[in-house]
């Protein structure tokens, strides 16, 4: 196991190296001379040594090698250089923002899993009666829904139920308060956003959950569980459920990039204040130190994601390990 | 004269040949159409919405950009079927052109990206070695950045318009099929016939074209599917964010863009259609992709 350990964490090192080239050359592919955009929104004039100065102020005046070099050692130690949009350093303006997202983003992994993985296993041992047909429609449509359209019709049904109920319209909450300041608070505003994030995770780990479940079912063991008389409780709990489970935890760390993807747009739709949010206005302030950032942190949180994931997979199935 | 009916017998079996196999070929394809028939929704769905924004011109009742100031947000009536939006614009006009866009975009992309992959993939395979090696490494990299952000990357950088997003959104699906189609071939390189190609003096472009493509079309297909309908669910959230297509150019996203949240409880409709356009094109495009893929995979079939 340690011999696989240490492989694949070797592995991640040139990726996260690629990655960050990557970054570095898209970022400098960018038209135009970052600081004749900075000095063009002060109104100042293209003075030849007002440039320079920012060029020196900015390290862009040495060696490319160099500034790659200084952008990785950056990263090593949490450094991304300041905003040039706001001004205030990059990590502060991350920091700040990360609580609501990371909440929203575990209590959707948390809402697809408790959905999917019993929903998926039962549409499979039910396989074609009409369960499996709903939660087969359900699954299908999961993945065909944008999440962005999911929340405003939502929030359409909440404000419209709300306002029929109790004669006022009822809105989510924006602000963040943490869980354990004012938890009722806290989940009113994640709830919608996590569901709707959600949807799609549950929907591809329930289309999963449920061919794994299916192909686990046709194997020679659980003929034999069956044939030496175990009960099926037992024979769908400890034999077919456990292995099933397998291709489903993999997918469960892949499926967490899109919901990084859909925590972008979703927090646009409920106005909440997020790392995604953060990421849309630095795109559109063309702000290309925090979108750098922003771009390598998601990389550095996906990579490690596949790796625990990985490493979990070659735990529970010995035959990754030896292989 | 004996070499003349030599040949008239050879074209004859020839063309009988070609008839047979056109036969073989139209009794597939009804099967297709009787085993799935969820698959054939997918793409009746399909072929309808790429057929809506082809005659986007003949079909829609308004101008999709004309604004009509005395008739903003109007309920869905005879005269605006699905209602009208924040400028009085009509809302079914504007979804039967968003057709187009999503159809542009969603097409473009993933033939593009797919077919740039198929080749990267077969190349990788073929050439195997130092080639395979950093082909890979390559592929490593822009998989470790999720669809959408890569996309918003690209748009930081190149900025919006249909153009942009096509390469926004193509980008990050070339190294996804190269992965795919690289496995499917690595086994085609070791079968005899590519061997004796290369024995015969085969160019390599010739082997990996015309020996090895067709081989890994199955896989390549499937994948190229699939990437419509994320190409089209990716251009919808870029414009949602109005990060992808710009007004005044109708896409579906962007009509949810505008005015659809604050204007959900007064005027729903302009929430609620370009969102179902999505979802059942989309939906459309899966359950094809599903079928075709129950259909091409041999594993899958026996089952």
């Amino acid at each position: 196991m340690l011999r696989y350990v240490i492989k694949r964490v070797a592995l991640v090192i040139p990726t996260l190296l690629g990655a960050a080239a990557l970054v570095f050359v898209l970022m400098r592919l960018i038209p135009g001379d970052v600081c004749v955009v900075r000095l063009g929104s002060s109104g100042g004039t293209f003075d030849p040594k007002a440039i320079a100065q920012c060029h020196a102020e900015l390290g862009m005046d040495r060696p490319v090698l160099v500034q790659f070099a200084d952008f990785v050692w950056g990263f090593l130690h949490f450094d991304f250089g300041t905003s040039m949009w706001s001004g205030a350093p990059v990590t502060s303006e991350i920091w700040a923002r990360l609580p609501i997202s990371l909440e929203i983003a575990i209590l959707a992994t948390v809402i697809a899993i408790a959905i999917a993985i019993p929903l998926g296993a039962i549409s499979a041992l039910k396989q074609n009666t009409w369960i499996d047909v709903v939660v087969r429609i359900f699954a299908v449509g999961g993945i065909a829904t944008p999440s962005f359209w999911l929340g405003i019709v939502s929030l359409l049904i909440v404000l419209d139920v709300t306002s029929a109920l109790f004669g006022a319209p009822w809105m989510p909450p924006i602000e963040y308060v943490p869980i354990w300041v004012d938890p009722l608070r806290n989940l009113s505003m994640a709830f919608l956003p996590a569901v709707t994030v959600g949807y799609r995770y549950a929907a591809v780990s329930m289309r999963m959950t449920r061919s794994a479940m299916l192909e686990v079912m046709q194997e020679d063991y659980i003929r034999t569980a069956r044939a030496k008389g175990l009960i099926n409780k037992l024979i769908i709990n400890r034999h077919a459920l456990k292995n099933a489970l397998l291709p489903v935890v993999t997918l469960i760390g892949i499926e967490f990039a899109f919901l990084i993807g859909g925590l972008v747009v979703t927090e646009q739709v409920f106005n909440l204040n997020g790392v995604g949010r953060l990421f849309v206005q630095a795109v559109q302030n063309q702000d290309y130190t925090l979108t750098q950032a922003l771009v390598m942190l998601t990389v550095m949180v996906f990579v490690i994601c596949n790796l625990i994931v990985d490493l979990l997979y070659a735990w529970l199935d010995p035959r990754i390990r030896f292989s | 004269m004996a070499t003349n009916t030599g040949t008239i017998g050879f074209t004859a079996i020839a063309s009988e040949d070609v008839g047979a196999q056109r036969a073989s070929r139209t009794r597939r394809l009804l099967r297709f159409f009787r085993r799935e028939l969820l698959g054939t929704f997918g793409l009746l769905t399909v072929v309808l919405i790429a057929g809506t924004g082809l005659a986007a011109e003949l079909l829609a009742p308004y101008n999709p950009t004309a604004n009509d100031f005395g008739a903003m947000m109007e309920a869905p009536s005879w005269q605006h079927l699905l209602g009208t939006d924040q400028f009085g614009r009509d809302l079914l006009s504007r979804i039967i052109f968003g057709a187009r866009t999503a159809m542009i975009v969603g097409l473009s992309s993933a033939l593009i990206g797919g077919t740039i992959g198929l080749i990267m993939g077969v190349g990788s395979a073929y050439f195997g070695g130092k080639t395979d090696l950093i082909l890979q490494r390559i592929f490593d990299v822009f998989m470790a950045f999720p669809l959408i952000i890569l996309a918003l990357a690209v748009v930081a950088i190149f900025g919006t318009g249909v153009q942009n997003v096509i390469i926004a959104i193509t980008i990050p699906l070339i190294p996804r099929c190269a992965r795919v189609v690289r496995s499917s071939a690595l086994a085609i390189r070791e079968v005899p016939y590519v061997d004796a190609a290369r024995a015969l003096g085969f160019g390599h472009t010739r082997i990996i074209l015309c020996h090895m493509v067709p081989n890994v079309m199955a896989p390549f297909l499937i994948m190229v599917t699939a990437f419509v309908g994320q190409a089209v669910l990716a251009e919808a959230s870029l414009s949602y964010l109005g990060l992808g297509v710009q007004e005044p150019v109708p896409a579906w996203g962007l009509m949810l863009q505008g005015g659809a949240e604050e204007y959900a409880s007064s005027a729903p409709w302009i929430a609620i259609f370009p969102g179902v356009a999505i979802v059942l094109s989309v939906l459309g495009i899966n359950l094809f992709g599903d079928a075709l893929r129950d259909t091409l995979d041999p594993k899958l079939r026996k089952r």
